[in-house]
């Protein structure tokens, strides 16, 4: 895992890495040299298996977080690819062209972080929700327990109770 | 008009739809030649809520898409404001099928993030129930292949055994689809008394059904014709499209995590995951009916290694105040239908800052199902999908 971290470190402006075990590091790249970075480890270093592309959103920070997850099936190791872009008119190049199965998660990124990749096939169709109007819901700032209070009515049946006050009650109702 | 001049013009329907600039097939539905037709949400030949869009000529499948989203809830998102030991009732929802790699999935998470380390028992437990959890998915999923061609008899045989294994989860966890039994640290109990031979009695069960289910699915001639050929998966496909576990290996690609990295206790037991090269639906029943095979040696092997008594948990915060620092891990396992991952961040807060679940589902399901349904027949939808194992549920989390 060194050596491949090191000789990454020499063709890429690394700014952070973490190696959390002997199979598994990440490593903080800018975002002009993801795709690069992400080609090269699959056509030169073996990591020919796409695992998964997610976001994380550092909202006090104003941007998001995307890594990439490859893993390699000849030495059974995985390196993630994480680079931070802008939050506001997010937008990352497409890396379709590389797995067919990129063009899901890019969809599905469009459609729950509003992170957009402009070429990628299908990328502004609906995949998991269908007209929705709100934020994207999978942001820091879309409020889950408010939406489901200004959208869905109470139903009867539904009261809330302290725990411990209400088992009190039941079991010992004199004391 | 002869309707023999009209077949002989259709007759080679691999050539259509026709294919434009932009390598998309051209459909114009008011050329009456194409159907739009829907298998799903509610479709006794699909395996969960998901619907199939088909573009249909005659009953030549000439376009597909994925419609998923029936089951969504959010659950990534509903963990982002739930403590992590909360997380635990979310997150074995993301497959309800095989709930166990979820919880375990999690549980190694926070432990690997917090730095702690799981007794030698508690691992052993560990590694009996992810494998029970597997044998109840196996025994209902490898005659299901058989039900999809409408062989249903071994389906309804399979549940009932499927049913005396849900017995002994319910006697070692509680509950019977649902048990978090695995929790940060270890697990919640010990075997019972005479749980292990309640187990192997099962066990033997479940012996004579592989067996019997040898007989009637694989050498059942319509089984036979309608499942060789069919829906054959490249090699160059795995990479490409992410196919996992029983699918990948029907390819003659060796892709099991429990053997190219081992977790709990995989390492000391013996064991081969069988692979094949047809790669068609029936080597991918024929590959999950070894595992089913595989999975009753290893409870044997688990039972027998394992020991008596020991620590089943080891000492952790106050669960309800409990900060994990901040980092990013990603862990994975081997489900029943490939490898199982989960991605974590935290911030150093009581709650996890992102969670993602990655299925073999969420490639299996989009990109390659839809591909593979492309000049597939109408009544082979559902034989193709089941033989590449989708459980929406972890599409959409």
């Amino acid at each position: 895992m060194q050596k491949i971290i090191q000789d990454i470190e020499s063709r890429y402006s690394v700014s952070e890495k973490e190696i959390r075990r002997n199979n598994l590091c990440f490593l903080t790249i800018p975002k002009n040299q993801a795709i690069s970075l992400v080609t090269y480890l699959r056509d030169y270093q073996g990591y020919s298996a796409f695992t998964l592309l997610t976001a994380v959103d550092w909202i006090e920070e104003g941007h998001f977080q995307l890594t990439y997850l490859l893993n390699n099936p000849t030495n059974y190791t995985e390196i993630g690819v994480r680079t931070m872009i802008e939050r506001d008119h997010a937008t990352m190049e497409s890396a379709h062209h590389l797995w067919e199965s990129m063009q899901t998660y890019q969809r599905e990124l469009k459609e729950m972080f509003g992170i957009d990749f402009p070429g990628s096939p299908r990328v502004d169709e609906d995949f998991i929700l269908e007209g929705w109007t709100d934020i994207p819901p999978y942001r820091r700032d879309f409020d889950t327990k408010k939406y489901a209070e200004e959208t869905y009515f109470p139903r009867p049946g539904r009261e809330t109770n302290d725990p411990a006050e209400y088992m009190k009650s039941k079991l010992f109702p004199n004391d | 008009m002869d309707i023999r001049k009209i077949f002989q013009q259709y007759s080679d329907r691999t050539s259509y739809p026709e294919i434009g600039e932009d390598g998309k097939p051209i459909i114009d539905l008011s050329s009456h030649k194409y159907l739009k037709m829907w298998q799903g949400p509610q479709h006794p030949g699909v395996t969960g809520n998901m619907s199939l869009e088909l573009t249909v000529c005659g009953d030549e499948i000439v376009e597909s898409k994925t419609h998923v989203g029936y089951l969504h809830r959010g659950f990534e998102k509903l963990m982002e404001r739930r403590k992590f030991i909360q997380c635990f009732p979310t997150c074995i929802r993301m497959c309800v099928a095989e709930p166990d790699p979820n919880e375990y999935l999690l549980a190694r998470c926070v432990e690997e993030l917090s730095g702690i380390e799981v007794p030698e028992m508690a691992q052993w437990l560990r590694t009996l129930v992810l494998e029970m959890a597997r044998l109840q998915v196996l025994l209902r999923g490898v005659p299901g292949q058989g039900g999809t061609f409408a062989l249903g008899l071994g389906y309804q045989w399979g549940n009932y055994i499927r049913d005396l294994i849900l017995d002994r989860f319910e006697e070692l966890t509680g509950g019977r689809v649902y048990h978090m039994y695995i929790l940060p640290g270890g697990v919640r109990g010990l075997l019972p008394d005479g749980f292990k031979k309640r187990m192997e009695e099962n066990l033997k069960l479940a012996d004579e059904f592989v067996k019997s289910i040898d007989d009637l699915m694989y050498s059942n001639s319509v089984f036979k014709q309608r499942a060789k050929g069919l829906a054959v998966i490249p090699k160059e496909y795995i990479d490409k499209y992410g196919v996992y576990g029983p699918s990948a290996r029907a390819a003659g690609v060796m892709r099991d995590v429990r053997k190219t990295n081992p977790y709990l206790k995989y390492a000391e037991l013996d064991f081969e995951p069988y692979t094949t090269t047809e790669s068609d639906v029936y080597a991918r029943s024929r590959v999950r009916w070894y595992d089913l095979q595989t999975t009753i040696d290893l409870i044997r092997q688990i039972m027998a290694k394992m020991p008596e008594k020991g620590e089943i948990k080891a000492p952790t915060p106050n669960v309800l105040h409990w900060k994990i620092p901040k980092g990013e891990t990603y862990v994975k396992c081997e489900s029943s239908r490939g490898e199982y991952g989960m991605y974590m961040v935290t911030d150093g807060s009581d709650m996890p800052r992102r969670v993602n679940l990655k299925g073999p589902s969420y490639t299996h399901a989009n990109m390659l199902l839809e591909k593979l349904l492309i000049n597939a027949n109408i009544a082979d939808t559902a034989g193709i999908m089941v033989s590449l194992a989708t459980c929406p549920p972890e599409i959409e989390r």
